[in-house]
C-alpha cells in the first residue's frame, strides 16, 4: 500500500485518484465516453422530466381520451404533439418514460444505497471481529444467497402488501420496492468486504493503528473502508442496473410500483395488453429506454471494473 | 391350452368397457375468462361466471331452452291450484352426482336454504312463502300473491341433496362476504350435466360429463377444463396457440386481428349487462371520502355533475373500442320491460357538471376512492381509469382502487365503498330482477330486496311500485310501473348507467356454441368438430 497516499488528506486523495489513472482511461475508452452521455442524458431527462416533458402524465385533467392510442408521430395517424404516440388513457408515451425513468432510476439508485451501507457496514463488521459475529452474519448471508434476490423481493412486497392496510399501498408501495431490493442485494456487498476486510486487517498499517491505540470503530471507518470501497464502487454500479431490472421485473408482475405513478416496469406491463393489437409503441419505447438505460450503467461498470483494477491494465 | 369360457368373458368385458370408454375419449373444451369463479356453492354469489358453472353440477325445476323460454328440467310439469299455490311434479328417477335419488324433500330442503341470511340467491325465490311436500314426487309452492315471473326465477333456483348437505354440514349457504369457507364452495353433489373433477382456484377446474345424467347434451362435450388468464394478450395469444378452444372475453383491441385468423371464428353478440357506477347514499358521511361530516353523494347535484361529467361516448370509442351501447338505462333492449325513452342520457356537458359542483359547495373540489374490479368486465379497470380522468376535469380528484373480483366482492357486498362500478345482467330477463335487486331499498333484514343496491339508494314511491310489479298479471300495467320506476330512479340519479356490454366471444373453428344474452357457455349446446 502506498503509505504517502493512506497519510493525504480524504479530498487530496481523492483528487490524486482522479487526476491519475482513472481519468486517463476513461479519456481512451469509447464505450465509457458514450455510456457515460448516454447515462447522463438518460438521468438529466428523468430528473428534470416536471421541466423537459411535453406533458405530465400524473395531471389526470390534461388527459383526452380520444387521444388514446395514437401511433407515433412518423406513422400515419400520428397526432402533432405526441412524438412516440399515447397510451390507452391518452398519456403521452414520451412523457410517461421520462417520469417512469425518474421512479426507476430512483428505485435502482436508492436501493442500491441502502444495500451498500447495510452490506459494506456488516461486511466490515465480520471480517474485522471474525469469531462469532462473523459466523452469523455469513450464514445469514449464506442462507439468502440460496434464494434467487427476486424471490426475496417478492416474499418481502408480499408480507408487506398483506401487513399493510389496503389504503396505504399506493403511497408506501416505493418505499417498500425499495426495501424489498435492497434486503434482497446487501450480500453481495457484505461478502466482497469481509474478504478484502480480512486481508487488509493484518497488514502492517493496520496492526500501526491498533497498537497506537485507535479503537476498532475508527479502524474500520478510518483506515479499511477507504480500502475496501474499490470493488463495492464497481459491483454498486452494476448493481444499479440489477436493481433496476428487478424494479422492472416487479412492477411487470404487478406487485411494484402502483399503475398511477408508472415506472417503466410497469409501462411495459400496461404496454404488452395491446402488443398483439399493433399498438407497439406503447411497450416498446419504455422496453427500448430500459434496454438503454441499463446498457449504458453496465458498460460504464465494466469499465469502472477496468480501470481500478491494476492487473487488467 | 386356454379356458375358452374366461376368454369369452375377458372378450365380453373388453366389449363393456370399449362401449363405456367410447364417450369418454370423446371431446374436452378448454376455455378461460379473466377471472376464477368464486365459488362452488350454488347459493354463495349471484355472480354470471359463477352461475355459468352451477348450472353446469346444478339444475333447477326449469332451465332455458334456446329462445329463453322455461322448459322442464327437474319438474316435468307445473299447474297453478290458485292464484298463489304451484304444484310442480318431479321428474323421476333423477340421480344425483352420488347416487342419491332427487325427491320433494331435497327440493324443500334447497328452497329453504336459498332463503336462508347467508344465500346471494334470494332474488330467485323472491315472493316464495314456503315450499312444500305433497308426496315424494311432488310439491307446492305457495307464493305470496300471484308471480308472473316465477319460472323465470326458478331457473337459478339450484337444487341440492339434503343428505349430502347434512352430512357435510353446508345446510347454510357459505356467507361470501365474510370470508366464510365451506365444503360446498369447493365440493359438489348436483343432477347436473357435468360432475367437478378437480378445483385449484385460479389455475384450472376440471368437470367431466355426468353418465348418469337424465338428459342427453345436444352436443358432444366429455370434459369441460377451465383456465382463468388475466393478462388480455396472453388470453388471446392462448386461442391463436390452441392452448384453449374459446375466450369468453376476449380483448377488445384484440378483436379485429382474431377475426383475421382462419383458425379462429368470432360469435357476434350483446349481453344484457349494464355497466353502472354507484355512491354510498346512506351514511352521513362516507368513509372514503375527503369531505368529513358530511355526506357529498347525498346530494343529487354532486350526483348529477359526475354523471355529466363523463363522456360516456368517448369511452365507447377510445376503450371499448365500439364495443358497447351507451345507455341511460339500468336495463338492456332485451329485458322485458325496456322501453326506448327511459334509456336516454343526460348529455355530456363539464361546464354544466363544474357549475352544479360549485351550486352543491364543492366548487374548491372534491376527493374520494373509487373502487373498480380489474378482472370482472370489459376493461373494467381502464373505463374507471378514463372515468377519473374525465373527473379531474371538473376538479374531483377520485382515487383509483382496482382490486381483483374475490376481493372487490367481498368489500362491496359488505356496503364497504363510497363509489364503486359495477356490473348487472338480468338473468330472468325481466326488468323485476334488476329492480329489486338494484333500485329497492336494502332490506334490514337481509331478504332479496336491494341485496345489490349497494351505495342504498331508497325511494318510498320506487319501493312501492316495485312492490306492485311483483305481483302484477296484467302486461300492458305492468309495464307501465316498470316504466315509471325506471323514470323515478333517472330522476334521483339513483346510479350512473354507463354502457350496456356488447360481448363477442371468440373460439376455435371447430367449436360451435350458442351465444347466450346473460353471457353464460351453456355447456349443453356446444359441439366440438
Amino acid at each position: 500500500m502506498n503509505d504517502e497516499l493512506v497519510s493525504m488528506p480524504y479530498a487530496a486523495r481523492l483528487r490524486a485518484a482522479w487526476d491519475g489513472d482513472v481519468t486517463w482511461s476513461f479519456r481512451h475508452s469509447p464505450v465509457a465516453i458514450v455510456s457515460a452521455v448516454v447515462m447522463l442524458v438518460c438521468v438529466v431527462a428523468a430528473v428534470f422530466a416536471p421541466w423537459l416533458a411535453p406533458s405530465n402524465p400524473y395531471d389526470l385533467a390534461s388527459l383526452n381520451l380520444l387521444d388514446s392510442l395514437s401511433p407515433p408521430l412518423w406513422e400515419t395517424g400520428g397526432k402533432a404533439g405526441y412524438l412516440l404516440g399515447t397510451d390507452d388513457q391518452g398519456r403521452d408515451v414520451l412523457s410517461t418514460i421520462m417520469y417512469g425513468a425518474r421512479v426507476s432510476l430512483m428505485v435502482g439508485i436508492a436501493s442500491v444505497l441502502l444495500a451498500v451501507v447495510v452490506g459494506v457496514g456488516l461486511g466490515l463488521l465480520a471480517g474485522y471481529v471474525g469469531g462469532r459475529t462473523d459466523a452469523a452474519i455469513m450464514r445469514v448471508a449464506d442462507v439468502q444467497l440460496s434464494f434467487p434476490a427476486i424471490l426475496i423481493a417478492l416474499l418481502i412486497d408480499g408480507v408487506a402488501r398483506a401487513v399493510l392496510p389496503h389504503e396505504s399501498h399506493g403511497e408506501l408501495a416505493l418505499v417498500v420496492l425499495i426495501l424489498a431490493i435492497a434486503a434482497s442485494n446487501w450480500v453481495q456487498y457484505a461478502r466482497t468486504v469481509r474478504g478484502s476486510t480480512m486481508v487488509e486487517k493484518n497488514k502492517e498499517y493496520v496492526q500501526a493503528a491498533r497498537v497506537i491505540g485507535v479503537a476498532p470503530i475508527g479502524i474500520m471507518r478510518r483506515h479499511l473502508l477507504p480500502n475496501v470501497l474499490g470493488p463495492v464502487l464497481v459491483l454498486a454500479t452494476i448493481n444499479i442496473a440489477t436493481a433496476i431490472i428487478t424494479e422492472a421485473t416487479l412492477s411487470f408482475l404487478g406487485v411494484g410500483v402502483p399503475p398511477t405513478q408508472p415506472s417503466l416496469g410497469t409501462l411495459i406491463r400496461v404496454g404488452n395488453d395491446y402488443l398483439f393489437s399493433g399498438e407497439w409503441w406503447i411497450t416498446v419505447f419504455p422496453g427500448a429506454a430500459l434496454v438503454i438505460m441499463v446498457l449504458s450503467t453496465n458498460l460504464l461498470g465494466d469499465w469502472l471494473r477496468d480501470a481500478l483494477n491494476p492487473k487488467l491494465r | 391350452m386356454g379356458h375358452p369360457g374366461i376368454a369369452a368373458t375377458v372378450a365380453t368385458v373388453a366389449a363393456v368397457l370399449a362401449l363405456a370408454a367410447a364417450p369418454v375419449a370423446g371431446k374436452t373444451l378448454r376455455w378461460t375468462s379473466q377471472g376464477d369463479i368464486l365459488t362452488f356453492d350454488p347459493m354463495a354469489q349471484n355472480e354470471s361466471l359463477n352461475n355459468t358453472f352451477s348450472d353446469y353440477v346444478y339444475e333447477g325445476l326449469v332451465r332455458y331452452n334456446k329462445q329463453f323460454v322455461p322448459e322442464p328440467a327437474l319438474a316435468t310439469s307445473w299447474t297453478r291450484l290458485d292464484a298463489s299455490t304451484w304444484r310442480f311434479a318431479l321428474r323421476r328417477n333423477v340421480k344425483f352426482h352420488d347416487g342419491a335419488p332427487l325427491t320433494a324433500d331435497d327440493v324443500v330442503f334447497s328452497f329453504e336454504r336459498i332463503l336462508k341470511p347467508a344465500s346471494n340467491m334470494k332474488v330467485y325465490a323472491q315472493g316464495v312463502k314456503e315450499v312444500r311436500k305433497v308426496d315424494d314426487y311432488t310439491v307446492d309452492v305457495v307464493t305470496d300473491g300471484p308471480n308472473p315471473v316465477l319460472l323465470r326465477q326458478f331457473v337459478d333456483a339450484k337444487i341440492m341433496n339434503k343428505a349430502w348437505a347434512v352430512k357435510n354440514n353446508v345446510v347454510n349457504p357459505q356467507n361470501y362476504a365474510q370470508k366464510e369457507e365451506s365444503f360446498a364452495a369447493r365440493n359438489t353433489n348436483g343432477t347436473g350435466p357435468f360432475m367437478l373433477k378437480s378445483r385449484e382456484p385460479d389455475v384450472r377446474t376440471v368437470l367431466v360429463a355426468n353418465p348418469g345424467w337424465w338428459d342427453r347434451l345436444e352436443g358432444n362435450l366429455t370434459e369441460i377444463v377451465y383456465l382463468p388468464i388475466k393478462a388480455d394478450a396472453t388470453r388471446a395469444a392462448a386461442l391463436v396457440s390452441g392452448e384453449v378452444d374459446l375466450v369468453l372475453d376476449p380483448p377488445t383491441q384484440d378483436i379485429p386481428r382474431l377475426r383475421q385468423n382462419a383458425q379462429v371464428k368470432i360469435v357476434d353478440g350483446s349481453e344484457t349487462r349494464i355497466i353502472f357506477l354507484g355512491f354510498d347514499q346512506w351514511r352521513d358521511e362516507t368513509p372514503y371520502a375527503s369531505v368529513k361530516g358530511k355526506n357529498p353523494f347525498k346530494d343529487k347535484r354532486v350526483r348529477q355533475a359526475l354523471y355529466q361529467a363523463i363522456d360516456v361516448e368517448a369511452i365507447k370509442r377510445a376503450t371499448m373500442r365500439g364495443l358497447s351501447v351507451t345507455t341511460g338505462s339500468m336495463i338492456a333492449p332485451q329485458v322485458s320491460g325496456y322501453t326506448e325513452d327511459t334509456s336516454r342520457r343526460l348529455p355530456f356537458d363539464s361546464a354544466a357538471a363544474r357549475r352544479l359542483l360549485a351550486d352543491a359547495g364543492y366548487g374548491d373540489g372534491l376527493e374520494f376512492t373509487l373502487d373498480c374490479p380489474n378482472n370482472r368486465y370489459i376493461n373494467d379497470e381502464e373505463i374507471c381509469q378514463a372515468i377519473v380522468a374525465m373527473w379531474a376535469r371538473i376538479g374531483v380528484r377520485a382515487r383509483l382502487n382496482a382490486m381483483p373480483r374475490a376481493t372487490y366482492f367481498q368489500k362491496i357486498q359488505k356496503f364497504d365503498t363510497s363509489a364503486y362500478l359495477l356490473g348487472w345482467a338480468t338473468a330472468t330477463f325481466d326488468a323485476l330482477y334488476t329492480l329489486q335487486s338494484l333500485i329497492h331499498s336494502v332490506d334490514p333484514k337481509g331478504g332479496a330486496d336491494g341485496n345489490f343496491n349497494l351505495g342504498k339508494y331508497s325511494n318510498p314511491k320506487a319501493d312501492e311500485l316495485i312492490g306492485r310489479i311483483k305481483t302484477e298479471v296484467d302486461d300492458a300495467r305492468r309495464n307501465a310501473m316498470i316504466r315509471e320506476v325506471l323514470q323515478i330512479h333517472a330522476a334521483d340519479i339513483g346510479h350512473i348507467p354507463l354502457h350496456q356490454q356488447v360481448i363477442p366471444w371468440a373460439m376455435r373453428s371447430n367449436v360451435s356454441a350458442y351465444h347466450r344474452a346473460d353471457n353464460r357457455l351453456d355447456a349443453r349446446w356446444i359441439r366440438i368438430d
